[in-house]
């Protein structure tokens, strides 16, 4: 803070920018202000989240049992990489329908190719070709044409759906002959890997919280930045320190100790994407476009080829994503990527806080509503039949695991615009 | 002030949609350290010169002087660059960015090739002290949480920001209260102080009596009138020549001739 700084700004009255927050109370009371003026963060998925982790835990051993953990980080990569492929287009205010087709088309690509004998860089470059051409083709669609999202998304929803059934045979399944592809969720790193990732990622933080201060020049709460940064760091610690007990079952062959793979290679997805939209002149038109595309078409931003661009970046993150989904269960099938997996997605980006209006959203987000949403499966499971208030109720069921599923996102959507209207 | 070069000078334009002959040989002079106000009825042909100033749209006959020399402008763009700045009556920001976000949305800071937050924010600070804004408590607020008044005072202040030599406000006051009418009238009047030509298109009377130097009147698609204000200028004065096209000694002649 140069005194020459403080000159200019004395001539007028930015108040709240010459307030020094410096307690945690002044920050406690910023924070209460901006959740009442709407802007819920990550509230809501961080509360959810603790909701659901006790009434789990509190119902079922096995929910926190160690391999359940791995269980469940593996089981929310997929629909956290989707989520936030997703976001990209919900930013703009627009919808990718066929998302989830997107991934599984790009992985039974990419399968098939490797089932027919082509190296692992050959068939990872086809399924980027093929992304970049079906993203290209809505994006193309879309931004010039004109056509609503929701319709053309709504086609490619039923067209890749076909290509996919036509690319892995009716019923049939593509094994995924790639044993690093495999790895990608289902192994873990070593325990000494683990920690260094843990380190790495409270380094991070700490160097993001301690630019943050410092360039707030005094407007954000020190003492709040570092009770926040000491918070994640044990966390972190705690969840390696934990991960990393060997869990390997009592007639196991294969150990099984350390954080899953697809753990960092989500947080180096979500740390690019966060990158990209916060930093770079693309993300800060990105969310122009979504808030007033009028607006920014008079800034000179050209609003097509933004749009061009979030398409295209969805489809390929949605690739990402297909290579998650086959992972998972080693193979590509004509379900792979279908069913619930684009709902998901886009119920985990509008859990996290992302607006369907656009403008609105944060690629954490994503990654935290997807957390949410893959407790749910996780959990109810574990669960089993209970009887509530005299009734039975079998929490293992599929039915029983949509409607909770949806009363979530029901519940989200519901405080994002209770929330809005209170600050409207 | 009329011995002073005029910053931006139209001659003779005309302008037609089709059949329908919009601007008829308009001349408009903009002078700096001067607010010209624009004013006429609802089709008198003055959002039409406007953008035809900036270059939405094209003109059919007429030439266009700024700072004396004869410019072609084929688009906002162009105006930009030549110093030129609208600022529409719907203001044109995004609520979900911040101020400085909107400030330089388009025309973003870079520093290694990533956005220069710092810099950005602390020109956005002195932009808004040197125009005396003092009703802004963040420039780190998002432009949803402002009032009417606040979102013209940014919607101007981005239109300055750019060392602009001619600002063209459209109806900057039309949905202002009060209190919030007279902040945005004393940034207008601030602006015009500190060099620059500023344009103001109103329908509000009072407003331009109270801050305009000069008023030119147009009816119908020609000027009726370009005549300096005083103290002694009338309101009902200015009300015939937006409704009649003249009054008194002052307006079109040949009325009759022209419709």
């Amino acid at each position: 803070m140069s005194t020459d700084h403080d000159a200019s700004v004395a001539a007028s009255d930015f108040a709240l920018d010459n307030r020094q927050v410096t307690s945690i109370g002044s920050a406690w009371d910023a924070y209460k202000s901006r959740v009442r003026s709407g802007d819920l963060g990550a509230l809501p998925s961080l509360l959810a989240i603790t909701v659901l982790v006790l009434a789990f835990s509190l119902s079922t051993d096995s929910f926190l049992s160690l391999r359940n953990a791995q269980n469940f980080l593996e089981q929310a990569s997929p629909i956290a990489v989707i989520a936030m492929a997703v976001s990209f287009v919900l930013l703009l205010g627009e919808i990718d329908l066929a998302a989830g087709y997107t991934a599984g088309v790009c992985a039974a690509f990419m399968a098939v190719q490797l089932r027919d004998g082509s190296s692992l860089p050959m068939a990872i470059g086809l399924a980027v070709v093929i992304a970049l051409i079906l993203g290209l083709f809505t994006g193309v669609l879309v931004a010039k044409l004109g056509i609503p999202s929701f319709i053309v998304t709504l086609s490619n929803f039923l067209t890749f759906q076909g290509i996919l059934l036509l690319r892995v045979k009716e019923g049939g399944t593509v094994r995924l002959e790639s044993q690093s592809l495999r790895d990608l969720v289902g192994t873990n790193m070593s325990p000494g890997l683990s920690w260094a990732f843990a380190f790495i990622s409270v380094a991070a933080i700490a160097i993001v919280t301690l630019r943050k201060v410092r360039s707030a020049h005094g407007t954000v709460s020190t003492s709040a930045a570092f009770l926040k940064l000491a918070v994640m760091a044990v966390l972190i610690i705690v969840v390696t320190a934990v991960l990393n007990i060997d869990r390997t079952p009592p007639k196991g062959t294969k150990t099984l100790v350390g954080i899953p793979v697809a753990v960092p290679a989500v947080v180096l997805i979500l740390v690019m994407l966060t990158f990209l939209l916060t930093r770079t002149r693309f993300g800060r038109h990105l969310y122009a476009v979504g808030g007033n595309a009028e607006a920014a078409r008079r800034a000179g931003i050209r609003v097509e080829r933004i749009r061009l661009t979030a398409f295209t970046i969805c489809a390929l993150l949605a690739a990402v994503g297909g290579a998650f989904i086959a992972s998972a269960v080693d193979s590509v099938s004509a379900k792979s990527g279908g069913n619930d997996t684009l709902l998901l997605a886009v119920g985990a980006a509008v859990i996290g806080g992302t607006s369907l209006f656009g403008g609105k959203g944060r690629m954490l987000n994503a990654v935290l509503g997807a957390l949410v949403l893959a407790l749910i499966p996780n959990g109810l499971p574990l669960v089993g039949t209970k009887t509530i208030f005299g009734a039975t109720i079998d929490f293992s069921s599929s039915g029983i695991q949509f409607i909770l599923a949806g009363l979530f996102l029901l519940a989200a959507a519901s405080v994002d615009a209770v929330s809005r209207k209170r600050a409207a | 002030m009329d011995n002073l070069q005029p910053i931006l000078e139209l001659t003779g334009v005309n302008k037609s949609f089709g059949s329908v002959h919009v601007l008829h040989d308009v001349d408009f002079r903009v002078h700096p350290g001067t607010v010209t106000a624009l004013i006429g009825d609802n089709g008198a042909g003055k959002s039409t010169l406007v953008k035809s100033i900036v270059g939405i749209y094209g003109i059919d006959s007429g030439t266009v002087k700024f700072e004396g020399e004869p410019v072609h402008i084929a688009g906002p763009m162009d105006a930009a660059a030549l110093g030129i700045e609208v600022v529409y009556q719907d203001l044109a920001l995004c609520e979900n960015l911040d101020i400085v976000q909107n400030l330089f949305l388009g025309r973003e800071r870079l520093r290694r090739g990533l956005l220069d937050e710092a810099s950005m924010e602390q020109s956005a600070r002195e932009t808004l002290a040197s125009l005396s804004v003092r009703t802004v408590k963040s420039v780190r607020q998002s432009v949803s949480s402002l009032s009417g008044g606040q979102r013209q005072t940014v919607a101007i202040a981005k239109a300055v920001l750019w060392n602009s030599k001619v600002v063209l406000l459209d109806e900057p006051t039309a949905a202002l209260g009060v209190a919030q009418t007279k902040q945005v009238l004393d940034l207008v009047r601030n602006l015009a102080d500190k060099g620059l030509g500023v344009v103001l298109i109103s329908h509000n009377m009072n407003d331009v009596l109270q801050v305009a130097d000069r008023v030119c009147a147009m009816y119908l698609g020609r000027i009726a009138a370009d005549v300096p204000v005083t103290k002694d200028t009338r309101r009902e004065f200015l009300v015939e020549l937006i409704t009649a096209g003249r009054s008194g000694e002052v307006g079109i002649r040949n009325e009759g001739a022209s419709v």
